[in-house]
């Protein structure tokens, strides 16, 4: 379990620390660190297993009738990549702290960063494949929250959009790629995965698989083509940067290349594939790098080429090349979040990232200066530090592999002139930042920053040094052990020093030394040539925004063309399309229409109460334009609907029908109130015609129907709950134990939904104030008697009995028609009545608490609580229980949970109708006398 | 005698209930009509009653007592509209 945990714990401490953040600045991060901490307590325990060689698998149950279990994975490469994800979130947690500024929402950057990490936990913690896809998902997500962190900037938002446009659509090809690959091995797995590459690879679907999951580990990978987002995503905050872009995020597509290395690399396809799209991004970033003015900008570039140079190890494919993979993997991250918290600390203190403006800030920040040094020596491969020992080994594979290919020497020299490229940036970086003069009009005078701010670069440029120095005594054992997760096999053979003779890589690290020292020398031409020439033309933003606009446009395209916003539209077409196929089936099949069951008999006052219904319809069709009388008429079909409710043996339908149909008018009326009381003609008679037949046939057409269903023998799911209502739900009607009891989940959702519809008309109405009508539809002024006495003193009187009405039906409900939902109904409908007969007024000042949000509140939590209730008797969410208990006076009284349940749909019905009506009502301002409504009731 | 009764009397409520069907129908003025679908109201609580008379169940009786409720306050509502416009204020 403690994998699980291991993965949960930041999840649950950025709720933590969002709370925390409240208290106070500082307060947050020490949270977010303990939560990071925390995390790794867990992973601690586990690492002398991992470390042993064997692998962890731990499983909870999650959906066990669909097989979906949670299954969590630790081998060498999940370790590897969990202590990079908590180490390095640890050291950006506290550098953070002292990056943003007063005017930053600590709460809502260290949440999100615990959401990312506990995202990036949960990818390379997955057995499953599936469950993977989850979590690579929400890494998009959390950096789309991370990169768009300071919200008021358009460039943060762009580039926040453009990653998530990118790595999202990378990951929906992923999930197609995945369900080839379950498909192909029967299991998602990774245990059964890893094990049959053989089938893999002589499948014929490898070929499309293989494409599509190269496409989500490519675009989250920033390989080229789909580097251009990255670079965009610098708007973050620089801690974002420096952990998404070292770590973390990008890490997480050569993560995926490393964990399907057994399975899928060693075919031809996936060395050209890969390799070639690393070679590609490596020289095209290193190159770019060097042109870069923002000082971010740089190592954004040199983030991709470096990525770059990781693919393509994996992509040559033998076990040593993998081994340098994973080395890469670590100086990378290492001096990476070192170089990018060094650019933090310098944009803090310069107020700038231009390199152009920061000069010589050797004079004023010199341990500043000395740790970015190391770092970018480390970046550009200089001996003695730890980026010289795995490009090396990078360019002894490139030399071994290219003994095997025709032309194959081309790629010891790419990968030289990638690595000459390397050196000429990253002495631009040391050389333009740190001296070549003097700072040229910098927005502030840059001084060493915080001392807690540099202690986390100290600590990765010792890392990076003592890496260097010592390879075999410092990373050996981590690396052997990740690599063996890598391969799936023994670690081969391998030499970590710094001195391997004059072998051909050492040839080549020298000439890229050199030459980038000699290409920075001479850069001025170069940089005349880049920026007249291939800036203007390169621009992956610009076709990326080209292709984002079609797109948009398409769509636009589509949807005007399906959806006018003309609704007789779109109804007209709905019912001509199921028109046409149920005709089609009417005509084709070869049942009759009337089934076997024999007719019911039907009586006179059904007989007329039909005709009645019909009648009121067609009158309420014909009258419609005269708003009020359409809404009596409405009211008499409601009621013989009610009627036929009772007639079919419905009562709790009838019921709530009856109680439904007078807020309606309820409703209506208030609404009516500020409408015209005719609604123009708006189509002329042809229209009106055409739609009318259409109308005709939809009815008869649906009316055919229910002829068809009801005058066949139907086997309903009835049965069952007229069967197991009693022994089951320990009630007898078998409507209200469905409502509270077996679908009660489905009431919860719903009264929740009621309750936010109701807060969302408070939200919108809580400020509207219409001017209304001054005199009545025929031009008479209004009646000056607001409550008529009689009325007023007989709807007092009438209060105490509806309450017991509803207090009747809430009891019996669930033994005999009735319920909470009714009962809330009739409640609601008699305090409305208050409303209506003696004012606004004199109600709020009767009724206690009078602000509705407090009832609907104690509805949904009391209908929660209930359901819950059931797991501390370790049964599953909202079972119900019941017993008898005896009453002295009433007798034998039946006591359920669902009641309980049913009174929190009780109090969340009469809240939300009652903050509906009322303050529909309370839209017009000018009858309202003081207390106005909203004043009790906010 | 109620199995000579209540045929009659089924019959006097449907023909109340199709007179006042025609009133809510012809109207012709809104008063007219709110008042036929209160009369309305009525006669379905006598048709309830006498179906519960007549079945030997009480199951009728609570949907007709929530329409005397009900049809009370819709009427009243109704009228209001008529008197004020603004129902609640």
């Amino acid at each position: 379990m403690s994998l699980v945990w291991l993965v949960l714990t930041p999840f649950l401490g950025a709720a933590l620390v969002a709370a925390v953040a409240r208290l106070g600045r500082s307060h947050a991060a020490w949270a977010a660190g303990a939560v990071t901490l925390l995390a790794l307590a867990w992973l601690l325990p586990l690492i002398p297993t991992a470390f042993a060689g064997s692998t962890v698998l731990q499983r909870v149950g999650w959906l066990p009738s669909a097989g979906v279990d949670l299954v969590f994975r630790l081998d060498g490469l999940g370790l590897l990549f969990a202590l990079l994800i908590l180490g390095i979130g640890l050291l950006v947690i506290l550098y953070a702290r002292y990056y943003l500024s007063p005017r930053d929402s600590m709460g809502r950057f260290y949440a999100s960063l615990l959401l990312f990490m506990g995202a990036m936990l949960g990818v390379v913690l997955s057995e499953n494949l599936i469950q993977l896809l989850v979590f690579w998902e929400l890494t998009s997500l959390a950096s789309f929250l991370l990169i768009s962190y300071w919200q008021h900037r358009a460039d943060a938002r762009n580039g926040a959009r453009m990653a998530l446009a990118v790595t999202g659509a990378g990951g929906l090809a992923l999930l197609a790629g995945f369900l080839l690959l379950g498909e192909m091995v029967g299991s998602y797995e990774l245990s059964a995965l890893l094990a049959a590459g053989d089938v893999i690879r002589a499948h014929p679907f490898y070929v499309p698989m293989l494409a599509l999951v190269l496409l989500g580990a490519f675009t989250k990978s920033a390989q080229f083509p789909f580097h251009f987002w990255l670079p965009h995503a610098m708007a973050a905050p620089t801690p974002v940067s420096a952990y998404l872009h070292s770590a973390t995020m990008v890490k997480a597509g050569v993560f995926l290349l490393a964990r399907l290395f057994p399975a899928l690399s060693g075919t031809p396809e996936w060395f050209w594939l890969v390799t070639g799209a690393g070679l590609a991004t490596l020289l095209v970033g290193a190159f770019t790098a060097l042109f870069k003015h923002d000082l971010k900008g740089l190592l954004a570039y040199s983030t991709i080429s470096h990525l770059g140079l990781i693919t393509a190890l994996f992509g040559i494919g033998t076990p040593l090349a993998a081994v340098a993979g994973v080395f890469h993997i670590i100086n990378h991250a290492t001096f990476k979040a070192g170089l990018f918290m060094a650019a933090g600390i310098i944009d803090h203190e310069c107020g700038t990232r231009d390199m152009r403006r920061i000069n010589g800030l050797w004079r004023y920040m010199p341990h500043t200066a000395t740790l970015a040094m190391v770092a970018a020596a480390a970046m550009a491969g200089v001996p003695l530090f730890n980026g010289f020992l795995s490009k090396e080994m990078f360019f002894a594979e490139a030399v071994g592999v290219s003994a095997t290919l025709a032309w194959g020497w081309l790629l010891p020299v790419a990968v030289t002139a990638a690595g000459l490229f390397a050196v000429a940036y990253s002495l631009r970086f040391i050389h333009d930042v740190f001296f070549n003069g003097e700072p040229i009009d910098l927005p502030r005078t840059p001084h060493e920053p915080p001392r807690w701010m540099k202690v986390p670069v100290e600590i990765l440029v010792v890392l990076c040094l003592l890496v260097g120095i010592f390879p075999a005594q410092t990373v050996e054992p981590l690396l052997s052990v990740a690599a063996a997760g890598v391969l799936q096999a023994p670690t081969p053979a391998h030499d970590l020093a710094i001195w391997h003779g004059f072998s051909p890589a050492l040839w080549m690290s020298l000439i890229a030394l050199v030459g980038g020292v000699l290409v920075y020398v001479g850069r001025r031409p170069l940089f005349d040539l880049y920026e007249r020439r291939i800036e203007p033309h390169l621009d992956a933003k610009a076709i990326y925004e080209y292709l984002l606009g079609r797109l948009f446009a398409f769509a636009r395209r589509l949807t005007g063309w399906l959806d006018t916003g003309s609704l007789p539209r779109l109804l007209g077409l709905f019912f001509l399309f199921a028109l046409i196929l149920g005709a089609a089936g009417l005509a084709s099949d070869t049942v009759p229409l009337t089934g076997a069951r024999a007719l019911l008999p039907v009586d006179g006052i059904s007989l007329l109460a039909t005709l009645g219904l019909i009648a009121a319809a067609l009158a309420t069709v014909v009258l419609h334009r005269q708003r009020f009388t359409a809404l009596i008429l409405i009211g008499a079909v409601g009621l013989t609907v009610a009627l036929i409710f009772i007639k079919f043996s419905a009562p709790d339908l009838a019921l709530t029908q009856l109680s439904v149909e007078v807020v309606t008018i309820v409703l209506l009326l208030l609404a009516l109130y500020f409408l015209p009381q005719e609604s123009p003609a708006e189509s002329g008679t042809p229209r009106r015609l055409g739609d009318g037949v259409l109308a005709l046939a939809a009815g008869t057409g649906a009316g055919l129907l229910a002829w068809a269903v009801l005058t066949r023998p139907y086997q309903t799911i009835a049965g069952y709950f007229l069967d197991n209502s009693l022994t089951g739900g320990g009630g007898s009607n078998v409507v209200n134990v469905i409502l509270v009891d077996f679908r009660g989940f489905d009431t919860l959702g719903e009264i929740t939904v009621l309750a936010l519809a109701g807060l969302g008309i408070y939200a919108m109405l809580e400020h509207l104030r219409l001017p209304g009508p001054a005199r009545d539809p025929q031009g008479r002024p209004w009646d000056a008697d607001r409550h008529p006495a009689i009325m007023a003193s007989f709807t007092r009187l009438l209060l105490p009995l509806a309450l017991l009405v509803s207090l009747f039906i809430f009891l019996r409900g669930h033994n005999l028609p009735g319920g909470g939902f009714i009962a809330g109904l009739i409640t609601a409908v008699a305090l409305i009545m208050q409303y209506l007969a003696n004012g606004v007024a004199w109600t709020q000042v009767r009724l206690p608490g009078s602000n509705m949000h407090p009832l609907i509140a104690a509805g949904l939590a009391i209908a929660t609580v209930t359901g819950l209730a059931s797991f501390a008797f370790g049964h599953p969410f909202l079972t119900s229980t019941f017993g008898h208990v005896h009453w002295p006076l009433v007798g034998e009284f039946e006591l359920a949970s669902a009641m309980a349940f049913d009174l929190g749909v009780y109090l969340v019905v009469v809240g939300a109708t009652l903050l509906i009506l009322i303050h529909l009502g309370a839209m017009h301002t000018a009858s309202h006398e003081a207390p106005s409504p909203t004043k009790g009731d906010n | 005698m109620l199995s000579l009764v209540i045929p009659i009397a089924f019959a006097l409520v449907g023909l109340a209930l199709a007179l006042t069907l025609w009133r809510l129908l012809v109207g012709p003025s809104p008063a007219d009509r709110i008042l036929a679908l209160d009369t309305l109201y009525v006669n379905t609580i006598a048709l309830l009653v006498l179906l519960g008379i007549h079945l030997e169940s009480a199951l009728y009786f609570e949907a007709a007592l929530l329409i005397a409720l009900m049809g009370f306050v819709g009427t009243v509502a109704l009228c209001k509209y008529l008197l004020r416009g603004d129902i609640i204020e």
